[in-house]
């Protein structure tokens, strides 16, 4: 039985992930920041066969409440397997392009957030020895792009901040686990025009987190063939960027 | 709220319309995604899975409230049997949990399921699903113990037998025209096991259809025909006749009950012209004959059974981009032998063959909908594709032979069929405009009722 913490755990990948988990009996923390919502996830999750579900309603951008919380977290589950950091916002690019107040909004629930959370998460998985710490990135953090770089600025920061903890837990029995989304049909993507091949669903993108958890795996782009669409754009000049429209 | 979109389509991709959608995750959502479209003066229409065939699940120009996000259960009663969740759960959800319990536990099946998994609860409700169990088990409707319901005034309001009655029969059958259905309360039918005994039985003409199905209704909880509607003369009506029940047994291979995935997927629209009369006739008479001429009797998996066609993904693409009708009829017990002879030989001689047509006689137990299609009788369906205005014209002829049996057509599976035939067919339309909730509507009911005389439109 995993013993599972997930932050943001309203959010629709976040479920999906829990769902999996909980057909084997998982035992969970879940976080987020609207009660309701949560009590939802919870029923549901133990009708799927989770053994126990414990919830807090807490607004993560609240940097301040996070050691009380992964006190909860650490109360309720005891000794903690999994943690999954899966909130985040996408906001509107046009708009906060323009607004410096409205970006650093953006990167405090993606970037701040996530990086006071994680101390804390890497400080309790440190003092117990063991555990996987799964972050949800995005491909938009893999190069900045006009369309989106201030949401893909601030998945950059997780980024660069999952590699640095997966290399502080080189020698121990920590995973640092980050996932890489394409386009996933969400309520986050709602705005967004959708259909065709490069759109996935919740559950084809949890079903790789959890195969990637299971593994300890480093990087886990889901579906996988953004790997190589991302290495591509990750490896055109200057020169030839420039002219896309992407 | 969204800007307009055309990618909501139905099953038969017809009907091809722009939509404002919204997708709520959660309960809260889809409470302000229908106050922002009451405010943009817009009406309102839940969209499931888009496996009904025609018009009913669109509304064109209008909005969509997307229910798949609303998918998460609520409360599992295993010693009653009774399982209430969100109404965007799936049916193939539901059996993905049902089978995959403890072996020791009572096991528990859905009462009644359409010919695919791949609807939601809501969609169930609001077209009143039937299924290869109708005559032993009724309706989806018959198993629908409450619901609730998000009307436009903001309130919602909890539906059963004994509070709200008016609205929780209005809402089975309802085709989603009372408000958004947020979640229901569903009973569940204890069954022996998963897998089924199942026997397939090659028959040779209508009559040997109907003893089949007399012959099988008491001991075989589920029964189905499907029928060569290219064969003429003595051979007229065909077909293979399915019966099954559940079965404590399990087979020897390893396996699970259930499909998880489409085996297959049809990534692209076949060409319009890859269906003809020669390829559908060649299928049929390749069907029938492939069944053994002595019966066949097997343990099967459940999707075998009830989901045939969900093992190939986007089956609907078979029909190429130009789309498909479906026509669905029911024909009361009276006329219905004279009237499905009728039918078949009318379609077998406009060439315009179906490769799925299917055959059942249906129980007498009512369903509490005001709507339900099933009616004691029998049920043909049939798909035709699109080519434009000779289908139509056949379509048309089926339904004055429909008309005179005193049957009717099936809301779900129609995008094409008159008001005066829709209200002849369902005289308590009246009783439902009244309930509808005013900010909620769909392409099919203003399609069939717009024509309605003055003094009877609500």
């Amino acid at each position: 039985m995993k013993r599972i913490a997930i932050f943001g755990a309203t959010s629709a990948i976040a479920q999906a992930v829990a769902r999996l988990y909980a057909q084997e009996g998982a035992h969970f923390f879940l976080a987020a920041r609207n009660e309701q919502r949560l009590q939802a996830v919870a029923q549901d999750l133990r009708v799927r066969g989770a053994s126990e579900v414990v919830i807090a309603a807490a607004d993560l951008v609240n940097v301040n409440d996070h050691a009380a919380l992964l006190e909860r977290a650490r109360s309720a589950l005891e000794s903690i397997d999994v943690v999954l950091v899966a909130y985040g916002v996408l906001g509107d690019h046009a708009r906060s392009i323009r607004d410096a107040t409205l970006a650093v909004q953006e990167a405090s629930v993606n970037y701040l957030s996530p990086l006071s959370l994680l101390t804390h998460v890497a400080n309790l998985l440190e003092t117990q020895g063991h555990g996987t710490i799964a972050v949800i990135g995005s491909v938009a953090g893999d190069r900045g792009r006009r369309s989106n770089y201030v949401y893909g600025s601030a998945k950059a920061g997780l980024a660069t901040l999952a590699s640095g903890l997966r290399h502080r837990f080189a020698t121990q029995a920590i995973r640092v686990v980050l996932i890489k989304p394409g386009f996933v049909d969400t309520p986050m993507t709602a705005g967004l025009a959708k259909g065709g091949p490069l759109w996935a669903t919740p559950e084809r993108v949890a079903r790789d987190i959890r195969r990637g958890i299971e593994r300890g795996s480093t990087v886990v782009y889901t579906p996988w063939f953004w790997r190589w669409i991302m290495a591509i754009i990750r490896a055109l000049p200057d020169a030839i960027f420039k002219r896309l429209s992407i | 709220m969204e800007s307009s979109r055309r990618d909501y389509l139905s099953w038969g991709r017809v009907h091809r319309y722009p939509h404002q959608v919204a997708v709520p995750g959660f309960a809260d959502g889809a409470e302000g995604a229908l106050a922002a479209a009451i405010g943009a003066g817009q009406t309102v229409l839940a969209y499931g899975l888009g496996r009904s065939y025609g018009d009913s699940c669109l509304n064109e120009g209008q909005t969509l409230i997307a229910t798949r996000g609303l998918d998460r259960f609520i409360a599992f009663d295993p010693v009653a049997g009774e399982l209430e969740c969100e109404a965007g759960v799936s049916l193939g959800a539901i059996l993905e949990l049902l089978t995959s319990r403890r072996e020791d536990e009572p096991r528990w099946f859905l009462p009644v399921t359409p010919g695919t998994k791949y609807v939601t609860l809501g969609g169930a409700i609001a077209n009143d699903v039937h299924g290869k169990s109708h005559h032993a088990q009724g309706c989806f409707g018959n198993h629908v113990r409450s619901l609730r319901l998000l009307r436009s005034d903001g309130a919602v309001r909890d539906c059963s037998d004994v509070e709200n009655a008016d609205l929780f029969r209005a809402t089975i059958g309802g085709l989603g025209l009372t408000g958004l259905v947020l979640s229901a309360r569903i009973a569940l039918q204890k069954v022996p096991g998963f897998w089924l005994d199942s026997e397939d039985l090659r028959y040779s003409d209508l009559e040997a259809f109907f003893a089949l199905s007399e012959e099988s209704a008491t001991d075989w909880q589920y029964t189905v025909a499907w029928v060569d509607c290219m064969a003429r003369g003595r051979a007229l009506g065909r077909g293979v006749f399915t019966r099954s029940r559940h079965s404590a047994q399990r087979p020897a291979s390893v396996g699970a009950p259930l499909a998880s995935r489409p085996r297959v997927a049809m990534p692209v629209d076949l060409p319009g012209f890859a269906l003809n009369r020669f390829s559908v006739a060649a299928f049929n008479s390749l069907y029938w004959r492939r069944c053994a001429r002595m019966p066949k009797r097997h343990l099967r998996a459940i999707d075998p059974v009830f989901y045939p066609l969900d093992a190939i993904g986007h089956w609907n693409r078979l029909y190429g981009r130009r789309g498909f009708f479906q026509y669905q009829c029911a024909i009361p017990t009276a006329a219905m032998r004279a009237c499905i002879r009728t039918l078949v030989d009318r379609v077998a001689a406009s060439g315009e063959g179906s490769f799925l047509a299917v055959l059942k006689v249906f129980g007498d137990r009512p369903s509490p909908g005001l709507l339900s299609f099933p009616l004691p009788g029998a049920t043909l369906a049939l798909d035709f594709a699109n080519r434009g205005g000779a289908t139509l014209a056949l379509l048309d002829e089926l339904d004055c032979i429909v008309r005179d049996a005193g049957g009717r057509l099936y809301p779900a599976k129609d995008g094409r069929m008159s008001g005066a035939d829709f209200r002849r067919g369902y005289p308590r339309w009246d009783q439902l405009a009244s309930l509808a909730d005013p900010a909620f509507s769909s392409s099919f009911w203003r399609r069939v009722t717009a024509d309605a005389p003055m003094e009877r439109a609500a």
